[in-house]
């Protein structure tokens, strides 16, 4: 956690400033004690009542206490600042970490989990740097001056601090060890709970179509009793902390009082002191109280600020070469793949193993094969998600690895396996492509994605919004967007990576027939499961375990492939397959 | 969100009115954050009865756990005076002394008596809040199970329409959230509410013993605290919802921007992501600390306030002592009443605010446990291995919403052992055809027969084990393979399983599994691959043997060899049962008995192949624009 407040650089100085005025605060706090001293001692006692004295004395404690909540407000707005402006900073050096990675680190750590750690994660640590500003720093130098100035009051009477303080912290230690591991032993029963729950309400049909409704009661009652059991005990073992902690206070005040008495009756001190003496050890211990607090907070953000810093220390593996190629490449929107083998980062088996192929422009190159055979991992070397283990695969005659990312994709009309569409508009979506299309420009590709109809029959049209993740329109009508997103684009390259696969065959139909007319003079990638997609493709490539098994038309396959003879028979009948 | 439920648990209890001193004047225990929204229940009486009702069970505890909490506050309401006695003691004697009295010495004896005293009352008082928080722990997590085991079981009597019309995670959030927002208020707050009251009621009457005078001193704070609290919560709730809906539109975009982010690179969009970022992000600092900053001077202003009344006690006391009006020992008494005196006070308001939340939560808690249920159901059953498999609709109509009917006057007779081919496009509502077989829906008008038995005359459990089903949707849950499949029919053999399994084509991947039957799918089951997903869900339905099936043919994503698999399983399983099929493949649909042809949720044609194609309606459109995309291309333009 401590290298992330490293971000806090640029707040140093009000850091510093906070914990001076913290310091003042404390300070002043610690005064009215003394003050009232002064009047007991002063005031009462030797000067015998003396009203104007006493009158003086309490101006001035109102000054103190008036010094005190100022100083304390500025350090509570300093505080909010500065936590406020760590959030801010460490959200935005994690947000663009991340945009810079490529697909290769986003499978690393998972995306819902890069979610949460730009998110809550972030929240959670700047949520103890606040308290931490606020009472981790208040505390000890309450405990600091406290002891100072019960030390300076009288310091033997500070041996009984010396006993207390060490027997209140064994105390605090002693119940939060057994108590903070059951507190992560209930939450893994909550999400034991949690996760019963979830597994009864999706399979709601499956539990209800096997007539199992009773024994999915049982299983709930048995993590529901599970976790009660914990609970109640855990809450047992936390009800001894408070009493335990009041009694060794009230003790520690008795002990005071009874050995102050006996130094006050020597002569050794006077009453005054020895009420503000048993006032300074009540702030001393109070501290400590706090302090206990914060350590229960501190683990559970240590453990975010960890996660923060795995994503600050990964640095994306694929950058731009430092004399990235910039100009016009000679042969435009030509496909090459050469030898080209790929393997995911930890993987035993390389994903793709000596691929070679050739797709040029105006042709249509298909990938078939089964899940698992590297169709996508493919397509996704083209605009470099990822880097080929050796090989090359050039763009235009270069090598990818040579252009800047930035040139490279846009070359590229990319569809992908999963839709996804961003809040905002429908024009706003598909202008994601270009970001100054026209408005005909917009037309013409929702047309040829046909998904002109549909936007036609959506309130507000080209103005419709999508809501976040594209909730409001159906599984087909994302896909349509996506790829009126890649057409407005007008790229020397499209990529259809299985983007057909929600839409029905006629759609479909009418759909690859358009992008016929539309895609004439680029070179398109096609990924699919459908054979009737691919059919009338220049080239269909047979992926098997990563390997081409074999290239051809969709003529030339039935008669070579066998895997690609197995694939047709599973989804069309004979008189089709001819 | 699963972060935050976790929040609030972490600390011990917290619990007012101990000890003496409380803390110092400018300190304060973190509790609730002042101003934060708080939710309203619309009937908080009604609701706040009906949790009572919960805690009946436990009427004798929890008046042994008030009691407690009443005794314990007040032995350490009392200790304060007591203590003060002895300085009044220590101090009379030192005065003496000085003023050379004869004789004069300390009352050790007294002071010896009255440390006794204190001993045995702090003892008391720690004992009794043990207990307290001891029985109290008891309480409140039992109530809560009983609560959460009633909206489970309230969970399996609801009809189907409400799971589907709501997500998954609003309901996880009635039971999780809010039912663990009430037990950690039954644990905390409502402990602390009462023993904030009497330390206010007990430190008040204490106060008025010592000096009536000094207690209106403090009292005249009073309404300076109030006025405080008023002030900075109206003020810092505006900056609060303004933090949340930053924070809410910044996880939005987030969440976007990291799903989509192969789109985002492939479009070089990274900059104007970050720059989108950048700007949510700057906003929700402005509101984030504003909303900090102003929550966060509460406590210093009500510290303050306390300090006002300190030095008026110290001032106005030191004078009364010198008048001798009253004791040096009381002095110091009132002094730590009247800090005890501010904490309660605003825990108070905490506490109101918590609870206000709580009974939110236990509405919404509520509302879901008076949810109607599925219709009562009739009595009859059939013997499933009886049931010859004729199904027949007539007449019937059916719709989601009153205002929009989906299915009228529907006629179909599907003969013992036929098939019947659902097809239409994505969307079409294929599935409401299963909702009204499975009686998941219940129909609007006519009838459905299986054999010649209206369903709506039959237990639910007993039609729906007529039915087998295989969704695409493959649904399995956390446990061994083996308990998968089983799951099928309570009590199958060994041998069974492995049967099903065989048949299914399932047996050979399963073995090949390093643990085989007993392999253990994890939460998402993603160490079995979809198509093998699909084979456990085909040999669950094998093992059910049920006389009638509904299958989903859609095998998207399955390798190509598994699907030859599961197609061989799916055609053993249909020999000689009544087969409801959404069928992607042509040759299921070409062979069947029936083809429903369906759009936008209705059925629209229905025949056999041949009869459809020689109508030329929307099926044979569909059929032939399947392999010919050339064709089409004139219409597309």
């Amino acid at each position: 956690m401590l290298k992330l407040f490293r971000l806090l650089a640029p707040y140093r100085g009000l850091v510093i400033l906070v914990m001076v005025l913290i310091l003042l605060q404390s300070l002043s706090e610690l005064y009215l004690p003394t003050l009232m001293a002064d009047i007991v001692d002063e005031g009462i006692v030797k000067r015998g009542g003396d009203t104007g004295y006493i009158l003086r004395i309490g101006g001035f404690m109102l000054a103190v206490a008036l010094v005190g909540t100022g100083v304390s407000i500025l350090a509570s707005f300093y505080s909010s600042r500065i936590s406020a402006g760590f959030g801010r900073l460490a959200r935005a050096k994690v947000f663009t970490r991340v945009e810079q990675y490529s697909l290769q680190e986003f499978d690393k750590i998972g995306t819902a989990s890069l979610i949460t750690r730009t998110t809550n994660d972030i929240n959670q640590v700047q949520q103890v740097l606040m308290m931490m500003l606020r009472m981790m720093v208040m505390a000890p130098m309450m405990s600091i001056g406290g002891i100072i100035m019960a030390v300076s009051k009288d310091a033997r009477l500070s041996l009984v601090l010396v006993v207390a303080v060490p027997v209140l912290v064994l105390t605090i230690v002693l119940v939060a060890r057994k108590g903070i591991p059951l507190f992560r032993v209930i939450q893994k029963k909550l999400d034991k709970l949690n996760l019963v729950l979830r597994e009864g309400l999706t399979g709601i049909r499956v539990v209800r179509s096997f007539g199992r409704i009773a024994h999915e009661q049982a299983r709930f009652d048995d993590a529901n009793r599970d976790l009660t059991e914990t609970s109640v005990r855990v809450n047992q073992i936390m009800a001894v902390l408070w009493p335990l902690m009041m009694l060794i206070m009230n003790f520690s005040s008795i002990a005071i009082i009874w050995f102050g008495g006996l130094r006050v009756s020597h002569g050794h001190m006077e009453v005054g002191d020895l009420m503000a003496f048993l006032q300074y050890a009540m702030q001393i211990m109070f501290s400590m109280l706090m302090l206990s607090m914060m350590f229960v907070m501190v683990p559970r953000a240590s453990a975010s600020a960890v996660r923060i810093n795995e994503v600050l220390d990964m640095t994306p593996v694929i950058n731009d070469a430092p004399h990235a190629l910039g100009g016009k490449p000679e042969k435009r929107g030509v496909v090459e793949f050469d030898s080209v083998t790929f393997s995911y980062p930890g993987a035993e088996q390389p994903a793709l193993r000596n691929i070679s192929f050739r797709a040029q422009p105006g042709e249509v190159t298909a990938i078939i094969g089964g899940t698992g055979s590297g169709k996508s991992t493919l397509v996704n070397l083209i605009p470099r998600f990822y880097d080929v283990d050796s090989g090359s695969v050039r763009i235009g005659g270069n090598d990818v690895r040579e252009l800047p990312q930035a040139e490279l994709r846009s070359q590229i009309g990319l569809v992908p396996q999963k839709a996804v569409l961003f809040t905002g508009s429908i024009a706003d979506n598909i202008r994601y492509g270009k970001e100054d299309a026209t408005e005909e420009e917009l037309q013409h590709a929702a047309k040829v994605a046909q998904a002109a109809d549909f936007i036609a029959g959506m309130e507000g049209g080209f103005g419709a919004h999508i809501a976040q993740g594209g909730t409001n329109v159906s599984g087909g009508q994302k896909q349509r967007l996506s790829i009126a997103r890649a057409i407005v684009r007008r790229p020397d390259i499209y990529i259809f990576d299985d983007s057909f696969s929600a839409l029905d065959f006629k759609t479909d139909a009418k759909l690859r027939s358009a992008l016929k007319a539309e895609t004439t003079e680029a070179t398109v990638l096609i990924v699919a499961q459908r054979v009737s997609t691919v059919m009338d493709a220049d080239r269909i490539i047979v992926l098997d375990d990563g390997e081409i098994a074999a290239v051809g038309t969709h003529k030339e396959l039935l008669q070579t492939s066998e895997i690609y003879k197995e694939i047709v028979s599973s989804q069309l009948s004979e008189e089709e397959i001819a | 969100m699963s972060e935050q439920q976790g929040a609030g648990r972490g600390g011990p209890p917290r619990q007012g009115g101990g000890g003496p001193g409380g803390p110092g004047p400018f300190g304060g225990p973190p509790g609730a954050r002042p101003g934060m929204p708080v939710q309203k229940a619309k009937d908080f009486k009604g609701t706040f009865r009906r949790l009572i009702g919960y805690l009946r069970p436990f009427r004798f505890t929890l008046l042994i756990v008030f009691a407690a909490a009443i005794a314990s506050t007040i032995f350490s309401i009392l200790s304060p005076k007591i203590l003060g006695h002895a300085t009044t003691k220590l101090f009379e004697g030192i005065m003496d002394k000085m003023k050379g009295v004869p004789g004069a010495e300390i009352d050790w004896h007294g002071i010896e008596m009255i440390v006794l005293w204190l001993i045995g009352l702090y003892v008391l008082s720690a004992a009794f809040s043990y207990v307290q928080q001891y029985l109290m722990a008891g309480v409140a997590q039992r109530t809560v199970y009983k609560l959460r085991g009633d909206v489970n079981d309230k969970l399996s009597r609801l009809p189907l329409k409400f799971f589907d019309s709501r997500t998954h995670g609003e309901i996880l959030s009635r039971v999780v959230n809010d039912v663990d927002n009430i037990s950690n208020t039954l644990q905390q707050s409502l402990t602390q509410l009462i023993t904030s009251v009497v330390t206010i009621v007990g430190v008040i009457v204490m106060m008025l013993t010592i000096s009536p005078l000094l207690t209106v001193i403090v009292l005249l704070t009073l309404p300076l605290s109030f006025l405080v609290i008023k002030a900075i919560a109206g003020k810092s709730q505006g900056y609060f919802i303004g933090q949340q809906k930053n924070l809410g539109e910044l996880n939005g975009h987030v969440e976007e921007m990291f799903t989509g982010h192969q789109v985002v690179k492939a479009y070089g969009h990274e900059k104007k992501a970050v720059e989108q970022f950048d700007d949510i992000n700057g906003r929700l600092y402005e509101a984030g600390w504003r909303a900090q900053f102003v929550s966060g001077i509460m406590m210093p202003l009500m510290s303050f306030i306390g300090n006002i009344g300190y030095v008026a006690i110290s001032v106005v006391g030191g004078v009364l002592v010198t008048h001798r009006t009253i004791n040096i020992g009381d002095i110091q008494a009132f002094i730590q009443y009247a800090r005890q005196f501010t904490m309660p006070i605003t825990q108070t308001a905490n506490i109101a605010n918590i609870i206000q939340s709580t009974i939110a939560s236990a509405e919404r808690v509520f509302e879901l446990l008076d949810e109607a249920e599925e219709i009562p159901e009739d009595n009859r059953e059939l013997d499933s291995s009886r049931v010859e498999g004729r199904v027949a609709f007539s007449h019937v109509d059916f719709s989601y919403k009153d205002d929009a009917p989906l299915i009228k006057d529907m006629n179909i007779d599907v003969k013992p052992g036929q098939t019947v081919a659902i097809v239409g496009p994505t969307g079409a509502g294929k599935t409401t055809l299963v909702n009204l077989l499975m009686r998941f829906y219940e129909v609007n008008g006519g009838t459905i027969t299986v054999d010649g038995t209206d369903i709506s005359k039959l237990k639910r459990g007993n039609l729906r084990s007529l039915f087998g089903m295989v969704l695409q949707d493959t649904w399995l849950f956390g446990g061994t393979i083996r308990d998968n499949i089983a799951y099928g029919r309570a009590g199958a053999t060994e041998a069974e399983i492995v049967d099903a399994a065989k048949a299914a084509f399932a047996d050979h991947f399963i073995r090949t599994l390093p643990d085989g039957y007993d392999t253990v799918l994890n939460e998402e089951a993603s160490n079995l691959s979809q198509g093998q997903k699909q084979l456990l869900t085909i040999a669950r339905a094998i093992l059910a043997d049920p006389a009638i099936l509904i299958l989903d043919e859609a095998t998207s994503s399955v390798d190509t060899r598994t699907e030859a698999n599961i197609q061989r399983a799916m055609n053993r399983l249909m020999e000689g049962r009544t087969s409801f099929v959404i069928a992607h493949r042509l040759s299921t649909i070409r062979e069947a008995d029936l083809i429903l042809v369906m759009n936008h949720g209705t059925v629209i044609e229905q025949g056999t192949h041949l009869e459809l194609l020689e109508r030329g309606g929307f099926y044979a459109d569909l059929y032939n624009s399947q392999f010919s995309g050339g064709r089409l291309g004139a219409d597309v333009g």
